[in-house]
């Protein structure tokens, strides 16, 4: 895979498997994955439902253990959380009790570092939620939400974002204005993203790359490079060859293009997969 | 607690054991939406004047013996003509309370937090707790007469043994409240096991602790007047027994009255607290 890029990845995961042990018996969420991400680069990990995607973006930053393999980040392995790595998670995952300004402020008191204000206001007046401070997350809208989410996981500067399905419980076009945020952030300082999503077109809209799993246990299935310009605006996005792509995508998902190689006895365990 | 295995989960409706817990049931007695206009402070108004006069009239036109049911102005001028005697009684009740509850409540808040971080040591003690839960401490005042007197040490700790159980096991509840996610959050920054307990699990748990002291609270204040009508010459329970062995009704509902009154302080007193540091639940 990526033949022809012989630079080093900025984040690589080999032959990462990793082994629910659940009540009701062991269960193969990921099955020697392979995956390198570039400097800088947009991957979006899509795939059928309970494939191991977020297994995948959770040993990624380091919260997750690997049965075995590893996920190297600059060269370096991964054992734990890592400063380097913001993740943004699905639902936004504010704190209730606290206003935006203490959830923004949460990274910081939990390592004792000084918050670079400065930053985090423009990072703020950059995603529209300036002036919002005072307000707790239950008055926030969720899209609001998931703005505050991004702002706090950038708010440290981490040369690597992932983002698990951030805006799957947005409306479309809540949705869509989040993408356009994320690519304009984006354009602005580029980081490396892994993305992780159940929208094909928000994938295609947001990535250098999109990688397909397969179901359960996950592999990498297929790449597919999406080579359109930034910003991609609603012309390049309604164009035939996105249109192609979106399809192609589709049929690998839906169309059991991609085989499940799972061992039967581990895959007829159903219950509690991760989304 | 080892989270390394755990998998990833995000539905809100699986944050935990707990289940969804919230203040409503603090707020069930208070007047919902809140009083907006005239109109509706006026029919309130008429509504207790009706009842308390109505009660009044009542009594006092079938003239039902006073040793029976005083009517109401008798026990309000009771209260006013009795005071300088009940009050240091009050003030026994309230040393009895406040200490008893103290004591229960921070041993309970301690075991409900370690015990629920030992899934296993939880399951061993568990049924003690629930006996403690469940059986009346005052059943156990006479022993503590018999073994500490008749001053404020055994009636502290019926009171203690009271509220104690149930602040545990309202914050242990509070504590199982598990929201992986957001010890994941902060987990990526890097947090300890001990930052973890102070920044999430606790105020986490705080709504369900709140309730506890509610109830301990309350708990405690029955078991301290229960305890000063089984034995010993002071506090309202006592006076309670001595008005009511002397046949001095107006006095006795004198006393009733002001525990009612004590009881929805305490009550109040924990909604506002609950409004302040518990709000975001609601």
């Amino acid at each position: 895979m990526n033949a022809g890029h012989t630079s080093k990845p900025k984040l690589g995961v080999r032959a990462a498997t990793k082994v629910y042990h659940t009540a009701s018996g062991d269960l193969l969420a990921l099955d020697r994955c392979d995956l390198d991400v570039r400097a800088n680069e947009i991957v979006s990990i899509v795939g059928p439902s309970g494939c191991g995607k977020t297994t995948l973006l959770w040993s990624m930053s380091g919260l997750h253990g690997l049965s075995a393999g590893e996920v190297v980040l600059d060269g370096q392995k991964i054992t734990g959380p890592h400063p380097d790595i913001g993740i943004v998670f699905q639902e936004a995952n504010l704190l209730p009790w606290r206003n935006l300004d203490a959830n923004i402020n949460f990274p910081f008191e939990i390592k004792g570092t000084q918050p670079d204000k400065a930053w985090i206001n423009h990072l703020l007046r950059r995603v529209g939620l300036e002036g919002f401070g005072g307000k707790f997350p239950r008055e926030l809208s969720g899209g609001m939400q998931q703005r505050a989410a991004i702002v706090r996981a950038l708010s440290l500067k981490p040369s690597v974002l992932l983002m698990d399905e951030p805006f799957g419980a947005l409306d479309s076009f809540t949705r869509e204005e989040m993408n356009r945020l994320v690519e304009e952030i984006w354009l602005d300082a580029p980081t490396t993203i892994v993305f992780i999503t159940h929208s094909i077109e928000e994938a295609i809209f947001l990535s250098d790359r999109v990688v397909v799993l397969t179901p359960r246990p996950g592999r990498v299935a297929k790449e597919y490079p999406v080579p359109f310009p930034r910003p991609r605006s609603l012309e390049i996005m309604a164009t035939k060859e996105v249109f192609d792509l979106t399809n192609a995508i589709k049929m690998d998902i839906v169309g059991g293009r991609i085989g499940a190689k799972a061992k039967p006895a581990l895959a007829v365990v159903n219950g509690g997969a991760p989304r | 607690m080892s989270q390394g295995d755990a998998i990833p989960e995000f539905q809100k409706a699986k944050a935990g054991e707990g289940g969804d817990v919230s203040l409503t049931n603090l707020s069930a007695f208070s007047s919902g939406p809140g009083i907006r206009s005239g109109a509706e402070i006026f029919a309130i108004i008429a509504v207790a004047v009706i009842i308390v006069g109505g009660a009044e009239f009542l009594l006092r036109f079938f003239e039902v013996p006073h040793y029976i049911m005083p009517p109401p102005s008798q026990i309000a001028w009771a209260l006013v003509d009795e005071f300088p005697l009940i009050a240091p009684h009050l003030g026994y009740t309230l040393v009895e309370l406040v200490s008893g509850f103290a004591i229960g409540s921070i041993i309970g808040l301690v075991m409900a937090a370690v015990i629920t971080q030992f899934p296993f040591a939880e399951k061993i003690v568990a049924p003690y707790i629930l006996l403690l839960v469940t059986t009346p401490m005052l059943a156990l005042v006479p022993l503590l007469i018999l073994r500490f007197g008749f001053g404020y040490t055994p009636r502290i700790i019926a009171v203690a043994l009271a509220a104690g159980p149930m602040v545990m096991i309202n914050a242990a509840t509070g504590f199982r409240r598990v929201d992986s996610a957001k010890i994941a959050l902060a987990r990526s920054y890097g947090a300890s096991t001990l930052q973890i307990f102070w920044k999430i699990r606790a105020p986490m748990a705080l709504p369900m602790i709140l309730v506890g002291l509610m109830i301990g609270a309350i708990f405690g204040l029955l078991t301290a007047v229960g305890a000063e009508m089984v034995g010993g010459g002071f506090g309202l329970g006592n006076r309670l027994t001595s008005y009511s062995s002397m046949i001095q009704m107006p006095q006795f509902f004198a006393v009733v009255l002001l525990l009612s009154i004590l009881g929805i302080l305490i009550y109040v007193l924990f909604f506002f607290i609950g409004k302040k540091w518990a709000s975001w639940e609601a």
